[in-house]
């Protein structure tokens, strides 16, 4: 085992994020293995040591001049109250159906009739977008489309992987 | 006194109009996030500023905190945003402070505060003077870690990274103060051992 991969075991169970299994097998190495013992050693000293740093301290007068600054504002109103949900979902609408618009157009211009020479690919490249994507403008936009469409698949694919995580981390 | 309440409750209290209990919550965190400001502006003055600066826009935000998580971890969000702002407007990128010409600038900083004689030679101070010359990302997450007492699911969520690369970052960090103290500090280290 190279020395990365035993220095983060011993991470790992130095900050109790070993398993119980992982922390019996690093346990007897430590009895047993002249190197890890060392190494174990070695990383210990490091993490007492920034353990046992003492956190800093403002001025004195800090909290003071905080709360004077703070005595000048008003909390503002929670984003979710001056955010129309209508207003996004709107947006996100429009998005939707002007990618449903060219999916229908596209795919009103097959030839459904099946037999020889019609199928899915070589319909696919009888698609007339010319019409559509001439202009840079378009094209930049759909484009710019797209790639809010990912971001905002990413963000909600995110978003349910840590409720996910949350879940079974309870 | 507020000390003993939590701090969904006394967030409570201030939304609710009671803004002199905010003070409660700037006594309970000041330490953490001027030490945390410190690590990364690397200036008592500057990092003052910014910790000012992340109570005012905590404040003004307050209505956003939903209690999905820690009041802390929410706050470190925040300590952590201005701080890369303030880096970026003094032109002192993150990324920048990895060159050498920065780690003089922090090397000769770290000699004005080597007068005090006592200090120098404890072995706590060495550490921190050492986390001090670590670049602002990695002394960052050490004080996530150690100081504010925020899990690797907290500091990733703080930092915007997935867990796993705030546990690589936070190996790497303490891999690379390791180096600094045996680089720079092995005296003090030796002596007290």
């Amino acid at each position: 085992m190279n020395r990365e991969s035993m220095e983060s075991r011993i991470w790992d169970y130095l900050d109790g994020r070993s398993n119980p299994s992982e922390r019996l097998q690093v346990e007897d190495l430590l009895k047993t293995d002249i190197a890890w013992r060392s190494l174990y050693d070695e990383l210990r000293e490091v993490h007492d040591a920034i353990a046992a740093t003492h956190l800093e301290g403002p001025s004195l007068r800090f909290t003071r001049n905080v709360m004077e600054e703070i005595g000048r504002l008003q909390i503002a109103p929670a984003t979710r109250n001056y955010i129309n949900k209508r207003v996004v979902w709107g947006i996100g609408l429009f998005f939707i159906l002007l990618v449903l618009g060219f999916l229908i157009y596209g795919f009103g211009q097959m030839d459904w009739s099946g037999g020889k020479g019609s199928s899915f690919a070589e319909n696919l490249g009888k698609v007339d977008v010319s019409r559509f994507f001439s202009n840079t403008w378009v094209n930049a936009f759909m484009m710019v489309n797209v790639v809010l469409g990912l971001v905002l698949l990413d963000h909600y694919l995110r978003g349910k992987s840590e409720v996910g995580r949350r879940k079974t981390t309870r | 006194m507020l000390t003993g309440l939590d701090d969904n409750h006394i967030i409570q209290k201030v939304l609710g109009g009671d803004t002199q209990s905010y003070a409660t919550l700037v006594d309970r965190y000041q330490n953490y996030v001027f030490t945390l400001a410190l690590r990364m502006v690397k200036n008592r003055e500057d990092a003052e500023e910014v910790a000012q600066d992340v109570f005012i826009k905590a404040f003004r935000a307050l209505a956003d905190f939903r209690g999905n998580s820690k009041f802390s971890t929410w706050l470190y969000t925040i300590v952590n945003n201005t701080s890369i702002t303030y880096l970026r407007k003094k032109r002192l990128q993150t990324h920048s402070l990895e060159q050498e010409s920065v780690f003089a600038q922090v090397d000769a900083r770290e000699s004005t505060l080597s007068a005090n004689q006592v200090e120098q030679k404890s072995r706590v101070a060495a550490v921190s003077r050492a986390i001090g010359l670590l670049s602002p990302d990695d002394a960052e997450v050490l004080t996530l870690f150690y100081k504010a007492e925020q899990s690797l699911e907290e500091i990733g969520s703080i930092l915007g990274i997935e867990p796993n690369a705030a546990k690589v970052r936070l190996h790497r960090a303490r891999g690379r103060l390791k180096e600094k103290l045996e680089t720079h500090f092995a005296e003090e280290i030796k002596n007290l051992n």
